[in-house]
């Protein structure tokens, strides 16, 4: 299973980057967050989400190996990181965010807390492939 | 304390000083936070009588302990300050994501103090902060501004800006944010634009307090289930507030031609219905905010593309119904002219209907208005009047003053239909067969707004006729309702999705790690409304009763057309009904405290010193 997008449905409201930071870091501080919410005012009015899509490029660049496959989606081992960025740099969408309080860059690993909380259905899930 | 970052932020305009204080514990427990900080600072810190528009009143950007929390609609902002509408306290607030942005880059609250010599900007990313030159800025409309200044910052600051309006100090100037969000009321623009403040721009990265975060994660999480499985929320989501306008109009309190009526005979042109066929295109919601009752429009004009977000509720009411507007394109137009000028479309939109029903009634002529002929109805007209009264222009210097400043100097009885309560234009409802919300007008600590106490329900509840139970009711309001606002979030998933306060509290327990229960919490919230009363008492000599009495068309004149056709309330049943309040108040028949009653609220101090300001 992977996360849809329609950025279409998406207000900007950040539900989902606060639950993310909430669930993974035990803080509020939605910079803290997988996702990125980039918000394009007042022309054209518009918001759109970034997030991992689960494409394993960043397991193929990272030197230390501390990006697994596990099922469909990529996990990282923090203690493995050594915050090298290649990830960062590789990473297609630019969705692995670093903040100067984490060891590490902030890997998604798909736990759908975000769509859960997501009162408008921005984000949805669909089967891989 | 958790849940605060426990700073404050003190800025001197004039001598460029900033200052970080820890926030007061005491302060905290007795006041919460958000309106209930700046009722409490702006009593204590500024010089009695001072001039609103002058360099020794400050503003107040205040956040509340759940500003920035995972509670449905936790992205309030307060303002306050002394108001140069009303000469009173003022206050406003406003949604989006500056509150959350604050708290992140590490304070509570700003105070804003003195006066600069240039154009400034204040300038907040995390522990730096600086004044910028606002120069580049000075003459840009509101949101021109925001957009200029994250070209210039980072798309990621976040900020509060003012447009002409707010420079030149027009008293119902408004604050704005976040590309169409507005504090709209009391003029606390104008009070930016005199201390030469262009804009708060504002970046952090820090962690917001929690004390329990898994009681806080727990709480936000049933907070949210609630509101995405209400019955309402779809409805909400799609519309926003553009949906009452069809329900105000049926049960006949829509403003309309300067509230001649309560009913719009073309309301369905600007009705929910209608905006989001034809202009809306986007659902823009606030931090946190499951419901999004942000609809953002575009409408084409002279081949430009205008972007703007609304019309909601209000503006529909006093822009559309009041000044005669039935047709939506125009009407956000008219929203689009406001927010970038930076006028609050409440009080603008009242200043221009009675302008309009001044030259119907032949009080003003052309030679007032520069040979215009305002008529009701008149897009083009009101457009030009907007943009006179942003930019102080003709007409447009005095009317921008506001409807109280302007019938006095036209006089020739317009005082009768200046729409106005305390210097406040009244905000969207027809209350002549509504008497708690008349009530609530008359009696709002901040003049003539519904943000206190919306009533209009009470009145149906509790039968449109009947004066029973409806001071009662609004004196509840007065403290629940604020209490959102005290809090730092929005008080809509309440009001429209049922979320019940006993859950608001527990969020604040969880966030904050006090142990309050909602009796305190409204117990402070009465604190805090007999603090404002004690402000305005005290910054106004001879203060009392005849401050809260509605303008002379609300006693006594009939309601002309639509479902409250022909009703009324006279003089004795507004006597009564404010007699009833005053008393469920603990508060003379002039409308002063008493002693005893503030001693009962831990204002001993104040209780002390009434007598001497009454005497002033």
């Amino acid at each position: 299973m992977k996360i849809h997008v329609d950025n279409q449905l998406c207000t900007g409201c950040r539900s989902c980057q606060i639950v993310c930071a909430l669930v993974h870091f035990k803080v509020n501080n939605p910079k803290k967050s997988a996702l990125k919410i980039e918000a394009r005012f007042p022309d054209p009015g518009e918001y759109r989400v970034h997030i991992c899509f689960q494409c394993g490029q960043c397991a193929e660049v990272c030197p230390e190996e501390a990006i697994r496959q596990d099922g469909d989606r990529y996990l990282l081992n923090m203690e493995k990181c050594t915050f090298c960025q290649a990830c960062v740099e590789a990473c297609p969408r630019g969705v692995l965010p670093t903040h100067q309080e984490l060891p590490s860059p902030i890997k998604c690993d798909n736990c759908f807390e975000c769509l859960e909380i997501c009162a408008y259905n921005a984000l949805s899930l669909r089967e891989s492939g | 304390m958790k849940g605060y970052t426990g700073m404050i932020l003190r800025v001197d305009l004039t001598t460029g000083k900033i200052n970080k204080e820890p926030l007061p514990e005491s302060l905290c427990r007795k006041y919460i936070g958000g309106r209930g900080f700046i009722a409490r600072i702006l009593f204590d810190e500024l010089p009695r009588h001072i001039e609103p528009l002058g360099p020794q009143n400050k503003v107040i950007v205040a956040t509340g302990p759940l500003s920035g929390q995972f509670v449905p609609s936790a992205g309030r902002t307060i303002l306050g300050t002394k108001s140069p509408a009303t000469r009173g306290y003022g206050e406003s607030n406003i949604g989006g994501h500056f509150a959350t942005e604050l708290k992140q880059a590490g304070y509570d609250l700003i105070i804003l103090e003195g006066q600069a010599e240039k154009p400034s900007i204040l300038h907040i990313k995390d522990g730096d902060v600086n004044l910028l030159s606002g120069q580049r800025y000075w003459g840009m409309g509101a949101i021109q501004t925001e957009r200029v200044l994250k070209d210039d910052l980072g798309e990621r600051y976040q900020c509060l800006t003012i447009g002409p309006a707010g420079e030149k100090e027009v008293p119902i100037a408004c604050v704005s944010h976040d590309f169409g969000r507005q504090a709209g009321r009391c003029g606390i623009g104008a009070v930016f634009g005199n201390k030469r403040l262009k804009a708060i721009a504002v970046i952090g990265t820090q962690d917001i307090p929690i004390a329990d975060f898994r009681s806080a994660l727990e709480v936000g999480k049933k907070m949210y289930q609630a509101c995405m499985s209400h019955h309402a929320l779809e409805l909400w989501q799609k519309y926003g507030t553009s949906s009452v306008v069809s329900w105000s109009n049926r049960i006949g309190t829509f403003p309309t031609r300067n509230f001649q009526s309560g009913h719009f005979s073309s309301f369905t042109n600007i009705s929910g219905i209608v905006m989001r066929e034809r202009i809306v295109v986007k659902d823009k919601g606030c931090f946190a905010c499951p419901m999004a009752c942000g609809k953002y429009s575009r409408i084409h004009r002279e081949d430009k593309k205008i972007y703007v977000e609304g019309p909601e509720y209000e503006t529909a009411a006093l822009l559309g119904g009041n000044c005669g507007l039935s047709n939506i394109e125009d009407l956000a137009y008219a929203n689009y002219l406001c927010d970038e000028l930076g006028l609050d479309t409440i009080s603008a939109g009242s200043a221009v209907a009675f302008a309009m029903e001044c030259f119907e009634r032949g009080i003003i002529g052309v030679r007032e208005t520069e040979g215009l002929v305002l008529r009701f109805g008149e897009s083009e007209i009101v457009f030009k009047l907007l943009e006179k009264m942003g930019r102080r222009e003709g007409i447009g210097d005095l009317l921008c003053q506001g409807v109280k400043a302007t019938a006095r100097v036209w006089g020739k009885g317009s005082e009768h239909f200046a729409m106005e309560v305390k210097g406040l234009e009244i905000s969207g409802y027809e209350s002549r067969n509504a008497p708690a919300m008349m009530l609530s007008y008359m009696t709002s600590d901040i003049g003539a707004h519904h943000r206190p106490s919306w009533a209009v329900t009470a009145d149906i509840t509790l039968g449109r006729n009947s004066l029973e139970g409806k001071a009662q009711r609004v004196v509840e309001l007065q403290h629940l309702r604020p209490l959102f606002d005290v809090l730092g979030v929005c008080r809509l998933p309440w009001i429209e999705l049922d979320i019940s306060p006993s859950l608001y509290v527990k969020a604040l327990n969880a966030c904050t790690g006090m142990d309050k229960t909602i009796e305190e919490l409204l117990e402070i919230s009465e604190r805090i409304w007999n603090l404002t009363r004690l402000f305005n008492i005290r910054e106004n000599p001879g203060y009392g009763r005849h401050c809260d009495y509605p303008p002379g068309r609300w006693m006594g004149e009939p309601v002309q057309t639509g479902p409250t056709r022909g009703k009324t309330l006279s003089r004795d049943q507004v006597d009564h009904l404010l007699d009833e309040y005053y008393k469920l108040r603990g508060w003379d028949e002039n409308g002063i405290p008493l002693p005893e009653t503030l001693e009962q609220f831990g204002l001993f101090q104040e209780a002390k010193e009434i007598g001497s300001w009454k005497s002033d």
